[in-house]
């Protein structure tokens, strides 16, 4: 018997490529997304993570037209949902794609729902508006997805004001209206940030239920390397608004190829008794996006830094089956750069 | 850990906040905690469980409304007077969790750390210059940041300038009130390891209230576990971590997201339900047990005592699962 082939890999349902996006200010211009690509694929989360400033939520907010032009521009790239294009409109065949076929969710709940409006009336609003659904229909609709948001007593509440709503309930609230319209993409940026670590745990075990039973896609933005770790098959590291690493969940954790990985990891502290280090703060601050460095705009941060990295950017070495490191110590002349961040990676100094 | 003498000790210490007909929070009710010289103490909780007025009320931020707080065993005012923040400044000190909003953005740096000095001491004024700027250093900023304005640093040179302005007065206990929450992680790594160093170098004894339990075990020696204004647990930081009693710090533990892809796929879901209710006019019975997944009869009616475990007198819960 001959081995099965490796099953087929679907297209991805979103592409993104060389994104670009630039705020003009009143000190400059603002590179705040440098050329990021990536692409995500049905049923699977992806996660970017990276530290505030980086360049995650504008990259979002590029796909779903959320960038506030002027200040922002799209200096270029594209983002195409299913082959169709999705940048720089909010239509796909007439129809607006977003909160239809892309729901996104956001770290404060109250920036897009209205205080004076009941919650219900609020998911009742996006069916009528996206699937032409009557009031009736819309309402009871709301109801059902206040209740598979594990909202207690959803007909009840369904009936309530936001002001009413805890903060879980909030943005459990919000999922609800997100997934209205079974969207093949969730886009949640920081949805957990500001809750309690038991409640983050139940609105992450909610978006996972979710997308088990309706093979939704989710990009999950996050600058929690544990919530990557609890919910990505994929993920993006982003700095100083490019991805910096891109691979699987277990690459980025066992096999990191960026510096800049090895760095979040080791400044954070292990729970495993036989890995306890001493934390290692990453010395020193991003560059200034208005006059991003030429080389790596890690250089001047990392400790293996050789001279070619503060004056030529490295490619996206490729270190694995969809797994890059942009990081000049995978080119083949930097002899030994790989296994150096590898040995970076392991446990670090005993903590005394 | 060798126990060293107590310096810190909050008896009953209890602090409610009035509401209108009667009505009242209770903020903090009740709450036993032996703080010794030199430890670190992690105090943990979901948000309005108590900690910030725990920690306010301990250093007489806050009046107490009963219960007493006791100082190298001094029994210190239930109110503070002047002459008592005056003289307290200089033992104890707290360091805020917001670098933004805590700084007075009308004066300068200089102005902010050595403020406490200007009061408390009679230095002269090149005197109190010089002070500023060795303590500006010793947390990793540069001296002549003296004359500017806090909006022109980032959030963890704040959180130093911060740190800065409580310590300049060498207190010996501190109250940290996350001091790290609002910083990105390889940030949260530098103030946690200068306050490390600090402790090490001037003996200081820390209340380190978090939220991060992962940072909160790294760096206390032991943890406290506060639900709806009482202690649920306390007992050396590893062992509540990997073993935890209550069932509440169990369920807080488990749902801790750990950076470990392995780990957390192994991991069964332990959610809770429920959010924490509202501390208003709380009755008998344990705290915890409308959310419980152990909840007996006893446990609606009567109210746990903190109590030493059986075999294990350095560790202290308070269900009825243990008595
Ligand atoms: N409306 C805007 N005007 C000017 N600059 C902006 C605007 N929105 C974002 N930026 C800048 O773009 C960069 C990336 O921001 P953002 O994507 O929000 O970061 P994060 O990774 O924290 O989500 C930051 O430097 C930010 O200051
Ligand atoms: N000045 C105040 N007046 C009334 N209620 C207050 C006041 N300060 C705090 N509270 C209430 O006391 C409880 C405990 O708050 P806090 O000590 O801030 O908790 P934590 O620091 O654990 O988040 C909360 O219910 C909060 O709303
Ligand atoms: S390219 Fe150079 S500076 Fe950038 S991460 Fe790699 S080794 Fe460090
Ligand atoms: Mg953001
Ligand atoms: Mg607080």
């Amino acid at each position: 018997m001959t081995a099965p082939a490796p099953p087929a890999k679907q297209p991805p349902l979103l592409t993104v490529e060389n994104l670009q996006v630039e705020f003009e200010t009143y000190g400059g211009t603002v590179q705040a997304v440098r050329g990021v690509s990536f692409s995500v694929e049905a049923g699977k989360t992806l996660a970017i993570v990276g530290e505030s400033g980086c360049g995650k939520s504008v990259t979002v907010q590029a796909l779903m037209g959320l960038v506030p032009m002027p200040p922002g521009r799209l200096k270029s790239g594209t983002a195409e949902l299913r082959g169709r294009n999705i940048l720089g409109t909010s239509q796909i065949d007439g129809l607006d794609f977003r909160g239809r076929e892309i729901g996104m969710i956001f770290q404060d709940p109250m920036t897009s729902l209205n205080p004076t409006m009941t919650i219900g009336r609020q998911i009742a609003e996006t069916l009528e508006v996206h699937l032409g659904w009557s009031r009736k229909k819309a309402f009871a609709r709301a109801i059902e997805l206040l209740d598979m948001a594990r909202i207690p007593e959803a007909a009840q509440r369904a009936k309530q004001y936001p002001f009413e709503f805890s903060g879980g309930m909030l943005q459990r609230a919000m999922i609800a209206m997100a997934i209205a319209c079974e969207p093949a993409i969730l886009i949640a940026d920081e949805p957990t940030t500001a809750l309690d670590v038991t409640i983050q745990a139940q609105v992450l075990d909610l978006l996972g239920d979710l997308q088990r039973e309706h093979g939704t896609a989710i990009i999950l933005i996050t600058h929690d390397l544990g919530v990557v770790a609890r919910m990505a098959d994929e993920v993006a590291v982003m700095y100083a608004g490019q991805i910096v690493e891109r691979g699987s969940v277990d690459d980025i954790f066992y096999r990191p190829a960026h510096p800049y990985t090895v760095g979040l990891r080791a400044a954070m502290p292990s729970n495993n008794p036989d890995a306890e280090h001493r934390l290692l703060p990453i010395e020193g601050s991003p560059p200034d996006l208005f006059s991003p460095p030429a080389g790596c705009a890690y250089a001047a941060r990392c400790p293996h830094a050789m001279r070619i990295c503060s004056t030529h950017e490295p490619a996206p070495f490729v270190v694995g089956a969809d797994h890059y490191g942009k990081c000049w110590l995978h080119h083949e002349k930097a002899a030994g750069g790989a296994s150096m961040i590898a040995a970076a990676a392991a446990p670090p100094e005993k903590k005394s | 850990m060798t126990a060293s003498p107590p310096l810190v000790v909050s008896e009953n210490l209890t602090k409610f906040f009035p509401l209108p007909k009667g009505r009242k929070v209770h903020a903090v009710d009740g709450v036993d905690l032996t703080i010794h010289e030199r430890e670190i103490v992690g105090l943990v909780g979901e948000s309005g469980s108590g900690k910030t007025t725990f920690g306010k009320t301990l250093i007489g931020l806050l009046a107490k409304t009963s219960g007493t707080v006791t100082y190298r065993g001094k029994t210190l005012p239930q109110q503070y007077e002047a002459a008592d923040f005056r003289r307290q400044a200089k033992v104890m000190q707290m360091i805020f969790q917001d670098p933004y909003s805590s700084l007075n953005p009308r004066m300068t740096v200089g102005e902010i750390v050595g403020e406490g000095l200007k009061l408390h001491s009679d230095l002269s004024a090149s005197d109190l210059r010089d002070r500023v700027a060795s303590w500006l250093s010793r947390v990793g900023l540069e001296p002549d940041y003296m004359s500017r304005y806090p909006h022109e640093f980032s959030g963890g040179q704040r959180q130093r300038i911060g740190i800065a302005r409580a310590l300049i007065l060498e207190p010996e206990f501190v109250v940290c009130d996350e001091p790290i929450s609002a910083l990105d992680v390889s940030v949260q790594a530098q103030v946690v390891n200068l306050l490390e160093e600090l402790k090490a170098s001037m003996g200081l004894t820390l209340l380190f209230i978090a939220h991060d339990l992962s940072m909160v075990r790294y760096i206390s020696d032991r943890m406290a576990v506060m639900y709806l204004g009482a202690m649920a647990e306390i007992g050396p930081a590893q062992d509540v971590f990997f073993e935890p009693k209550h069932p509440y710090t169990q369920i807080l533990i488990a749902s801790n997201p750990e950076p470990d892809p392995n780990l957390e796929r192994s991991r069964k879901s332990t959610t809770i339900t429920g959010e924490i209710p509202s501390p208003v006019d709380i009755g008998p019975g344990c705290r915890f047990a409308a959310r419980c997944p152990h909840v007996m009869e006893q446990c609606r009616v009567q109210t746990p005592l903190l109590l030493p475990l059986a075999g294990q007198p350095d560790r202290q819960v308070a269900c009825h699962l243990f008595t």
